[in-house]
């Protein structure tokens, strides 16, 4: 198939869709949250227009930039965890048969199914001293009692890399599938074990699909804000779960917007000098 | 699933927002095919089936009005929806039941229609508490319901009920509690001052405010959730994962009443009495009809009904119910409540909000 350069306005025709709707659905929305973030805040009632800088002003405190840090390390977390399962896996997938590929790839959607408030009480029960995992353990000996694993970070982050895996697998099968299998045949004839294979073929070669869904899945766990709330305590809240508060509980939307501008500003500049640093590496 | 999906729609609850945002959109629960109809926004979840199942059929027989009840998600949220709505000159619902701080920040948009205190028959045995007006005196809301947020407990961990609210305090009781996550819908602050500060008018100053903020953080070690949820709480309550907290008087007597090993208290101190207004949206053509409503909803008859239907706490004076010894106590309790300070949420909430933040996550 070879690729033409659109020459007419008609040859854009396949694009004006999804762009009003990017247009409709997401510039839109975010310019009036970014002008509500100058809006003056009214403690008693609402907020009125005006241009202040009050709000980021509030947010630019080491109270927030600690939770601002910690939101985006968790992200970085799940993010980095999830790819290192999903590569080896999706490798190992894409070379079972086809019948096997089918199931896993429905179960894996069938994960996705499920919400996140699902997802969460789910882990809550299993984590929890009185119905869960830990019960078995004590059935069969390992441990003396049971004992709550929750909350705590490793709940939180256990939650958020189950929800995300499913995702992170999906994005990697397509491209991992197209993966021309003499590459690893050839490292192998040329005395590779699979292992280095895997490390010194697959992984270089896959480089660019690897930092996008790392983007990708970083992007995804930014916005989790119920399972921090369900599985972790107070100081693993993310950013996200304050701006909630402040939207819905407090009333206060130019605080929450003035934070949810920063927050996406920040994920703008890490994800760019993510793709900057792939790019320069490229040209060396 | 269907049972945990209830339960986290409950009203106060925030999970319950988006799917009270999808109920506003579907078809009225009651309405025939009468001339005369009011829309009525109550909490979504246990709130509003209580009150499609017993108290608007009744309504309806009797005056020919038809209800139509809207789900509303918290206060806070609807509030945002009614102001908005009403600056375009429409009402989403025409009597909202509103939490205190809801209906007093209404007021400071001039939201709420002033409503006649001449056309409540029982105007004048409402409790002072529950009657909200306007700076310059005119009625902008009527109580709707009180519930109140009480110590309870785990009756198998706990086979002694407590007495005072200074078991939060105890250190025997390490990573044992669930409280709730937010200074405007715990009252903790006022739970503190009447413990520990010998009332609530310990808050009129920042220092007062200060001191009590310290005083709390010494129960952090105690607390195992803050939740905004009640149907995380509850869930982790029956089961004795979480065997002890503060929670709702009126749930927590059903949850008991099914056969769950869960108590509910009133401490020494006195319950938290928290209440919902009937506030008139001014975009609102239907005057007449809330009147006739509110007048319905403030009668003895009605509340008692209430009481004995959906469990909240009366909101008129004892003399006039008609609720004997026993259903009284079930629902309320003759201790000096603990009565939130809403004038400061108002007056310094984003102060306060910011400070408990940096408190229960610090």
């Amino acid at each position: 198939m070879r690729r033409e350069p659109p020459r007419s306005a008609a040859d854009y025709a396949p694009i004006v869709f999804p762009g009003v709707m990017l247009l409709v659905f997401f510039v839109i929305p975010f310019s009036i949250m970014f002008a509500v973030s100058f809006f003056r805040r009214n403690p008693a009632g609402f907020y009125s227009p005006d241009f202040v800088f009050d709000n980021y002003a509030r947010f630019l405190t080491p109270f927030f930039g600690t939770v601002l840090g910690f939101s985006l390390l968790l992200a970085i977390l799940v993010a980095i965890i999830c790819v290192a399962v999903s590569v080896p896996f999706t490798v190992l997938l894409a070379r079972a048969s086809r019948r096997a590929q089918t199931l896993w790839l429905v179960a894996l959607l069938s994960v996705l199914s499920l919400s996140e408030v699902i997802i969460g009480f789910s882990w809550s029960t299993l984590l929890s001293r009185t119905a869960g995992i830990t019960n078995l353990f004590v059935a069969i000996g390992l441990m003396e009692e049971p004992r709550a694993l929750l909350p705590g970070f490793g709940a939180v982050l256990t939650g958020m890399v189950y929800q995300a895996l499913p995702y992170t697998i999906l994005i990697l099968y397509p491209a991992i599938v197209r993966l021309d299998p003499t590459l690893m045949e050839a490292a192998r004839t040329l005395g590779a074990s699979p292992v280095r294979a895997f490390f010194n073929v697959v992984v270089p070669a896959m480089r660019n699909t690897i930092v996008a869904t790392l983007i990708m899945v970083f992007v995804f766990a930014l916005g989790s804000y119920l399972l921090p709330q369900i599985l972790g305590r107070p100081r693993h809240w993310t950013l996200s779960v304050l701006i909630t508060d402040q939207a819905i509980l407090q009333s206060n939307m130019p605080f929450a917007a003035a934070m949810a501008v920063f927050l996406v500003l920040i994920s703008l500049a890490l994800v760019g000098l993510t793709v900057m640093a792939g790019g320069r590496r490229d040209a060396s | 699933m269907t049972e945990l999906f209830k339960k986290a729609m409950r009203r106060r609850t925030v999970l319950g927002g988006a799917a009270a945002m999808a109920g506003t959109l579907s078809m009225p629960s009651i309405l025939r095919a009468q001339d005369r109809s009011l829309k009525v926004g109550v909490y979504g979840g246990y709130f509003k089936d209580s009150f499609d199942a017993n108290i608007f059929p009744v309504f309806t027989e009797e005056t020919g009005i038809a209800v139509e009840s809207v789900a509303e998600p918290t206060g806070e949220a609807w509030l945002v929806q009614l102001e908005q709505a009403a600056r375009a000159g429409r009402a989403p619902a025409d009597v909202s039941m509103m939490a205190q701080t809801p209906t007093r920040r209404g007021m400071t948009t001039d939201l709420w229609a002033p409503l006649d205190p001449a056309r409540i028959s029982n105007f004048d045995d409402l409790l002072p508490t529950f009657v909200a007006e306007y700076p310059d005196g005119r009625l902008a809301g009527v109580g709707a319901v009180a519930w109140y947020i009480t110590l309870v407990t785990n009756t198998e961990t706990y086979p002694e009920a407590p007495e005072s609210w200074m078991a939060l305090w105890d250190e025997a009781n390490a990573d044992k509690l669930g409280l709730l996550a937010l200074v405007s819908n715990s009252f903790l602050l006022e739970v503190t001052a009447k413990t520990h500060m010998g009332g609530t008018n310990a808050l009129d100053t920042e220092e007062g405010q200060l001191a009590a903020f310290e005083k709390l953080a010494e129960l952090k070690p105690n607390v195992r959730l803050w939740y905004r949820d009640e149907a995380q709480f509850e869930q982790a309550l029956k089961s004795g994962e979480i065997p002890m907290g503060q929670y709702y008087h009126d749930v927590t007597g059903l949850a008991a009443a099914d056969g769950h090993p869960v108590r509910s208290t009133f401490p020494k101190e006195g319950g938290i009495l928290d209440s919902g207004n009937w506030c008139l949206s001014r975009a609102s053509e239907k005057s007449d009809e809330a009147h006739v409503f509110i007048d319905f909803m403030s009668r003895p008859e009605t509340q008692g009904m209430l009481s004995r239907k959906v469990g909240t706490a009366p909101t008129l004076a004892r003399s006039v119910l008609d609720l004997t010894e026993e259903e009284f106590s079930a629902v309320s309790s003759e201790i000096d409540p603990i009565v939130p300070r809403y004038d400061l949420y108002m007056e310094k909430g984003d102060w306060l909000n910011q400070k408990w933040t940096e408190l229960i996550v610090g």
